[in-house]
């Protein structure tokens, strides 16, 4: 077996072209950032931050790790969010909206 | 001049063996502890193992060289042999080197899991008895338990006496670590396993610089993190295992290399193949495990008594499936009989198959006949062997496959 | 990333797991995983036999774990998890968490015999099962640890599960593990710290945490913490641990009656008012079971292993 470059995983979307690419065996090289999951969504959570209390029980109950601490308050990124609207029904203060997404 | 020369060779030589004699110990041992022998050489790390007739042996007196701290490892006391190779393969996946050894049920039980070590590439060692499988309960000799692993890919090697089952672990870790692949080293139930021979065991050190530490190129390492055997797609499935082919593939020269360093060290040579007596042969009789020890006396006897050119072929390495050399081989011979102390029910021998197929597109090849003999530990004698001989010998039609001296 | 200077967070911010993943929207086992490496932290080497997870980790060449995983055969995550730990120890490594991570199938049905094994064994490993209560990933077959009463596709309505759910944290018990535990999605701080807690201790440690399951359980995506929350309060999914054979129970505030719990899942939607009935009336008993065990409860007899007479020289007999 040829040593990779380097055996650290690395970031983005793997490209293999043939055989010879791959690792001896099925082993990951990197996290699944490049799949954007937001694209199974048929509605999105929109943040009402007027109501927002920064209480962040949206990022604590987020299954897709998509909701982001930023500047104490949370940010949803739409990148990953699968819209399941968790963070929707659990928002003590009803500060997070459903909206259609457009297609 | 000459003859003062070839003295001082020969003295030379005396005193290279006394020097060598000083570095190895000749014990007496079972075929069992000349497998624990081979682990404790090689310096397994983690041993998980679960008992089965006639295998317990090899565990108990690995157990008790880590409980006496002559081999620093981690005894796992599992409570199946799935589980057993279910730890070799963590064990191996986090970088250390796994041993294990079972037999028969044991064996079939792990099946799943042997599939798993090869696909995981993990260069596991382990030794398997050849038992017969049940029922009827029967804890004799038959290869069946372990042909029947053929299609696993693990490299398999088939064991003739106690010293090349030492010897032969030591060189399934080398040749396992080369190519990442599992190997199974088989022995015979009884024959070997609780059959007393004497053997050298190899110093430590020449070992040691023959087979260094186990470290693989990716492993189980909280600083890399890498996922092993995730979902993969039928995109790039298929070339995973071209990867396994090949590196079977590779494994010929790899253990013929192997072979080469570990006589510089030991003066044994074990290479894919065993030929005994064939350079003149035109009859021939291929066999493995602890029955060629009987064919190779029935050859001697043969060839003493009746002027038979007769030779044996010793299926050493099983799997890879050493086709160009016995090609090679049987290019010269006029008949062949296949002993197999082993059956694919519905078919026929296994090594019998395997070695027609081998020579299936050859322009010129000799007649090939099948023999089944010994299943489940009946004594195969060398009368049996003449027998077969005497088969092969006479002109004429022959059956395709002939069940040596069954009651039938 | 960043956060206010005041604001508190209930669980740790580190986020180990990434997004992108493959679960299903609203997952709970998903959350689980999350949870659990939030607590365990980078230094966890993970064993996952066939289960979801097999799959929410992604495809290779990628991996959403953010931990080194093993993916290993369906009954083999308390044996791999073993040989990964011998394997550590071995090389002298210590502070590493090992996890096995399971389903209830592969934990209580076909994984049983090696959790056992590795429980008996006194492996020095965190075992986790995230339990949704059936066969999700091959499509919601029943599974020892389905509950009584439940629709799966292979208990269909006319013939759904009558044998309630195996109990899983009792065989444990019986096995005199140091430490098992429930554990709920929708109490994240009551899980982490359940977590931190089993790597202080020495020895097998078995977590179970439900996880509602969307798909599995017939409700829709939003109302997985909901019903896990209910799950908790209903008492049909109590919240406790046993360390060295004390109990601990969580009490919920009010004691909530189980059709709440039943109504909001498709999976229980067959049951009549008998049927119900009988459920409450059967985990009304394993409620008081628990509560009176809990106040039972006694030190386990501490097994001190009897000192060897001869000298060894070393210790890694397992």
């Amino acid at each position: 077996m040829k040593k990779q470059k380097s055996s650290k995983p690395r970031v983005g979307k793997i490209i293999f072209k043939k055989e010879g690419d791959l690792p001896m065996a099925a082993i990951s090289m990197a996290d699944m950032r490049s799949n954007k999951t937001g694209k199974w969504r048929s509605t999105r959570p929109v943040i009402d931050y007027s109501k927002c209390i920064s209480c962040m029980i949206c990022w604590k109950y987020c299954p897709d790790a998509a909701i982001n601490i930023q500047d104490g308050k949370p940010e949803i990124d739409l990148d990953y969010c699968k819209g399941c609207e968790i963070c929707i029904e659990e928002c003590p203060v009803k500060a997070i909206k459903s909206e259609k997404e457009k297609k | 001049m000459h003859r003062r020369v070839s003295c001082q060779s020969d003295q030379i030589r005396k005193r290279e063996k006394i020097k060598r004699m000083a570095d190895i110990t000749k014990k007496v041992v079972t075929g069992n502890h000349a497998v624990s022998y081979g682990a404790l050489l090689s310096r397994a790390e983690v041993i998980a193992a679960y008992p089965i007739t006639p295998q317990t042996e090899v565990v108990e007196k690995l157990s008790e060289m880590v409980a006496n701290g002559e081999l620093r490892a981690k005894f796992i006391n599992v409570e199946s042999e799935h589980s057993a190779m279910a730890a070799c393969i963590g064990a191996s996946a986090t970088g250390a080197r796994a041993f294990t050894a079972t037999s028969s049920q044991g064996l079939a039980l792990m099946h799943e899991l042997l599939h798993w070590a090869t696909g995981a590439r993990l260069p596991i060692v382990m030794a398997n008895i050849n038992r017969s499988m049940g029922p009827p309960w029967n804890i004799w000799s038959e290869q069946t338990d372990s042909l029947a692993q053929r299609d696993t890919g693990w490299l398999q090697f088939y064991c003739e006496n106690n010293q090349e089952i030492i010897d032969t672990i030591i060189q399934a870790y080398r040749v396992s670590e080369t190519v990442y692949l599992p190997a199974m080293v088989v022995l015979d139930a009884f024959y070997h396993s609780h059959t007393m021979e004497g053997v050298e065991i190899p110093n430590q050190s020449a070992i040691d610089a023959f087979l260094p530490q186990y470290n693989p190129i990716y492993k189980l390492d909280v600083n890399e993190p890498h996922t092993f055997g995730g979902l993969t797609s039928p995109e790039w499935y298929y070339e995973l295992r071209y990867k396994i082919q090949s590196a079977m593939d590779k494994s010929i020269k790899v253990i013929k290399d192997t072979a080469r360093e570990y006589e510089k060290i030991t003066h044994r040579k074990y290479g894919l193949l065993e030929e005994y007596r064939t350079e003149d042969a035109d009859m021939l009789i291929v066999a493995a495990g602890a029955l060629s020890e009987t064919v190779k006396e029935a050859v001697d006897l043969l060839r003493q008594k009746r002027k038979t050119r007769i030779g044996l072929l010793r299926i050493r390495t099983f799997r890879p499936f050493p086709k160009e050399d016995i090609k090679k081989i049987l290019k010269n011979v006029e008949i062949v009989g296949v002993i197999d102390r082993n059956i694919s029910f519905g078919n026929e021998g296994i090594f019998f198959q395997e070695i027609k197929s081998a020579l299936c597109n050859e322009k010129i090849k000799p007649g090939i006949y099948g023999f089944i003999a010994g299943l489940g530990g009946r004594d195969v004698m060398v009368e049996d062997i003449i027998g077969v001989a005497d088969i092969l010998a006479k002109p004429g039609n022959k059956k395709d496959i002939v069940w040596v001296g069954a009651k039938i | 990333m960043g956060r206010g200077k005041d604001m508190k967070l209930s669980i740790p911010e580190i986020e180990i797991m990434s997004p992108g993943h493959l679960a299903c929207q609203g997952c709970g086992a998903t959350l689980a995983f999350r949870y659990a490496i939030k607590a365990l932290g980078k230094k966890t080497i993970v064993a996952i036999p066939a289960c979801c997870w097999s799959v929410i980790d992604g495809p290779f060449p990628y991996s959403s774990a953010g931990v080194p995983v093993f993916h290993t055969a369906f009954e083999t995550a308390a044996s791999t998890a073993s040989g990964i730990k011998a394997a550590l120890e071995i090389k002298g490594i210590g502070d590493v968490n090992v996890l096995a991570w399971a389903g209830d199938g592969g934990t209580m049905d076909i994984g049983i015999q090696a959790l056992s094994g590795a429980v008996e064994r006194g492996e020095d490993i965190i075992y986790v099962c995230y339990d949704n209560e059936a066969y999700m990933n091959t499509g919601i077959q029943r599974s020892s640890s389905t509950p009584q009463g439940a629709w799966t596709s292979t208990t269909p309505v006319i013939k759904y599960k009558k044998m309630p759910k195996k109990d899983m944290i009792e065989i444990m018990v019986a096995h005199g593990i140091p430490y098992t535990a429930t554990a709920n999605i929708a109490f994240p701080e009551d899980f982490i710290g359940k977590l931190e807690k089993a790597k202080t201790i020495k020895g097998p440690k078995f977590i179970q945490i439900i996880s509602p399951c969307p798909v599995g359980w017939k409700f829709s995506s939003h109302l997985t913490i909901k019903i896990a929350k209910l799950a908790f309060e209903t008492c049909i999914y109590p919240l406790y641990e046993v360390k060295d054979g004390i109990y601990k129970v969580r009490r919920p505030n009010k004691k909530k009656g189980i059709n709440e719990y039943l109504k909001m899942q498709r999976r229980f939607s067959h049951l009549d008012n008998s049927e119900i009935d009988n459920m409450q009336r059967w985990i009304d008993s394993k409620w008081q079971n628990l509560i009176e065990k809990e106040a039972r409860s006694v030190p386990a007899e501490k097994y001190e292993s009897p000192k060897s007479t001869k000298e060894t020289k070393t210790t890694d007999i397992v």
